[in-house]
């Protein structure tokens, strides 16, 4: 008995200094979204299952502490994503918090992360007020934002030829700004903004809507909505042969699972913008079919973004040699990002992973081979043209 | 699901068992050990849960009082919570007002929404009260998604919790959850005497037979507009708290949902009983929380809950215990 009590004293004893770098001898990570909510399929239980294959790619064990994901259906509601947040922080030694769909679940958990001390990376959430105003040391963004949005689909698809547009904007705050982004990029690349339409959010009937459209003659329809008020006015523009007539659909938000969603017949031809497509390069597509194989189910963005946000997470522990956020926030803004989901990513001083972002064409149901084989990437937008310009973003950690 | 109250009396009065002699100071005593939990819970359950489900407990208990005491079912109490939040919120961060300035702002916001919904929706009876109270919320709710001061889904973020009466600093977790069950104990405390009033008394009376109550004399429309306004004030309260507990207030307190939710609490708690709507409350808080991190659907099992509690438990869970040979027995009446 005391032979094996000084055995396992000795081990412990072994293996304490690089646990020590480690609080609580473990690190954890929260995967904190809308599991049943309306963004169940845009992230979901399949940014869960990403996060825990960056983890099992990672090697599992970081500094020699295991790490853990755990995860948490906020239900859409910023209330209760604040609840599970801090009694992760303060019982559940949770270390970061990921995802975090939806503007104000993102701000709210990047908020109460700061004065927690806690680092966040947003993975889910499409306002940049995150690298904005309120911005915060802790606070990360991967994978996209509205500005890149707007910038892909507004600035590039002129370049691409349409250079004249009419809006089908949501009649609130978020409908606004794509719209207006958007159409600035569209005006500083040459084109010209015909007109817009305002419809009330949540519309099942798009008709006058399109016809308006329609009849503008714009060469492109960009939709500023999103959920399930894109899906709705693609689809009735696919009944009224709006493509087929050779205007060109754009969606300022929407990603390969809503596609998936809807099918080809009536997505096809449409133009959209995401940081990331499976079927782009080899590396990508065995990152997809891996995905594939766990989840049934292709990655989107939001997915690969989590991917990505959790590796960077475990090399910045890795290489700061604790998971002290203080250390871990300053090796994520040091660090290249180097991963599937971005070859050349980099962190700004606002907390914005900078990275290319693609145009992409929905194709049509006969120039797709494979199952989940939905896009034509027609442009790659450097990172650094997508992005706002830090300096600019009104973040007050930039100088 | 409309009146779904039932006429406890008439079951009660059948075969109503002796009175245990001690019933009093049970009753008392059981409010007493129910008061020492609420003071003691935040060393074993966390408080900012605990805050959460105070909030909605007496969000509820103003429900009740329209739906339980005035036979009122509104469908648009999201507007008297949510909009409170809101005001709560812009009066705590724009223009820096104390907390208990703030939640104040909020409480006279709601109520001033309640007066103009309640002036409108009074006018009609029954289901198209109901009706018309949520399209007036749903018109709030749009005019919250639109207007500048809530923007929009963002929502009103970093709200500070301040210092009340610009002195006590509730910025530490059990200071506001104290500050946080006295609110709530002060709101119950106003929604006991306010139902046991004459006023209350007549209240009833509309909710039992409306027309009696009019040929005795009663203006009825002037006593549900002012039962109305109450509830939309005591909601507000709830509301305005919420935002300063969570230092935010968002879309989601004003949707249609959020009215839906606070009828389940109350019919899952019992109707018409003072305790009903804050266990219903616990009840659902603690689902919404517990059921997050596990692989459950929560819509789902919420939705199973009340099925079952509507099949079963017609009266909810404190309405039953009320109901029951004990809950008799102590002298428990379905109506306090």
């Amino acid at each position: 008995m005391r032979k094996f009590l000084t055995s396992v004293a000795f081990v412990g004893l072994s293996v304490a200094p690089a646990l020590a770098e480690v609080s609580d001898g473990k690190v954890k990570i929260g995967i904190l979204n809308d599991q049943s909510g309306v963004y169940a399929d845009f992230g979901g239980k399949f940014s869960y299952e990403a996060a825990r294959m960056a983890v099992e790619d990672f090697g599992g064990t970081v500094l020699g502490a295991p790490v853990e994901v755990v995860t948490a259906d906020h239900q859409n509601k910023a209330d209760i994503a604040s609840n599970i947040a801090r009694q992760w922080y303060d019982t559940e030694q949770v270390d970061t918090i990921m995802e975090l769909t939806s503007s104000s679940v993102g701000l709210a958990v990047q908020a109460l992360s700061l004065e927690a001390k806690k680092i966040t990376i947003n993975t889910g959430a499409a306002t940049s007020e995150l690298t904005g105003a309120q911005c915060s040391p802790y606070g990360f963004h991967w994978a996209y934002d509205t500005h890149a949005l707007a910038v892909g689909t507004g600035g590039a698809l002129v370049e691409e030829g349409g250079d004249s547009w009419f809006f089908l904007t949501a009649d609130y705050a978020f409908g606004y700004s794509l719209e207006e982004n958007t159409s600035n990029f569209v005006k500083e690349k040459g084109g010209t903004v015909l007109g817009a339409v305002r419809h009330p959010l949540a519309t099942t009937d798009y008709s006058s809507f399109l016809l308006q459209a329609q009849a503008s003659g714009a060469k492109v329809i960009g939709l500023a909505n999103a959920g399930m008020d894109t899906q709705n006015a693609i689809k009735q523009a696919a009944e009224f042969g709006i493509t087929a007539g050779g205007q060109r659909l754009a969606a300022l938000l929407f990603t390969l699972a809503e596609v998936h969603g809807i099918g080809l017949d009536a997505a096809q031809g449409l133009n959209l913008t995401e940081s990331f497509y499976w079927n782009r390069t080899d590396e990508t597509r065995a990152f997809g079919q891996r995905f594939m194989d766990r989840t049934g189910a292709m990655p989107n963005m939001v997915h690969a973004g989590t991917y990505s946000a959790v590796l960077s997470y475990l090399k910045a522990i890795e290489a700061a040699g604790t998971d002290e956020t203080e250390a871990v926030a300053a090796k994520l803004h040091e660090l290249p990002v180097s991963d599937v989901f971005a070859s050349n990513g980099k962190v700004a001083a606002n907390g914005r992973m900078i990275s290319d972002v693609y145009l992409m064409e929905v194709k049509k149901p006969g120039e797709s081979d494979t199952p989940w084989d939905y896009y034509t990437v027609k442009a790659t937008i450097p990172g650094d043209q997508a992005y706002l310009d830090p300096a600019k973003s009104g973040c007050a950690l930039v100088k | 699901m409309a009146h779904a109250h039932s006429n406890p009396e008439a079951t009660a009065g059948t075969d109503a068992p002796a009175p245990h002699p001690q019933a009093a100071r049970i009753r008392i005593a059981i409010v007493l050990a129910l008061l020492m939990l609420a003071l003691i819970a935040p060393l074993g359950v966390y408080p900012i849960f605990l805050m959460k489900l105070l909030c909605f407990a007496l969000f509820a208990a103003a429900f009740n009082l329209l739906l339980g005491y005035t036979g009122l079912l509104s469908f648009g109490h999201a507007a008297f919570f949510g909009g409170s939040a809101y005001f709560t919120a812009h009066a705590a961060k724009v223009w820096g007002f104390t907390p208990e300035l703030a939640i104040l702002t909020g409480v006279i916001g709601a109520a001033g929404l309640g007066l103009v919904i309640g002036l409108i929706a009074l006018r009609r009876q029954g289901i198209y009260f109901t009706m018309i109270t949520l399209a007036l919320a749903q018109m709030f709710y749009f005019f919250c998604l639109q207007a500048g001061f809530t923007h929009g889904e963002d929502g009103i973020q970093s709200v500070p919790r301040g210092h009340l009466f610009g002195l006590i600093d509730l910025s530490h977790t059990l200071t506001m959850y104290y500050f946080v069950l006295a609110v709530f104990l002060i709101g119950i405390l106003v929604i006991w005497r306010f139902v046991n009033s004459p006023f209350g008394m007549i209240l009833k009376s509309i909710r039992e037979n409306e027309n009696r109550a009019i040929s005795l004399g009663y203006s009825v429309t002037r006593y549900k507009l002012g039962a109305f306004v109450m509830s939309a004030a005591l909601a507000g309260l709830a509301g305005g708290m919420k935002a300063l507990v969570f230092q935010f207030a968002t879309l989601t307190d004003v949707t249609w949902q959020m009215s839906g939710e606070v009828v389940l609490m109350t019919l899952l708690g019992g109707i018409g009983t003072l305790l009903g709507p804050v266990f219903g409350a616990g009840l659902i808080v603690t689902l919404q929380n517990y059921l997050a991190t596990s692989n459950f659907p929560v819509t789902i099992i919420t939705g199973l809950v009340f099925m079952v509690c509507v099949l079963l438990f017609r009266r909810g869970l404190v309405g039953e215990f009320y109901a029951s040979r004990l809950g008799r027995r102590l002298g428990f009446n379905p109506e306090n």
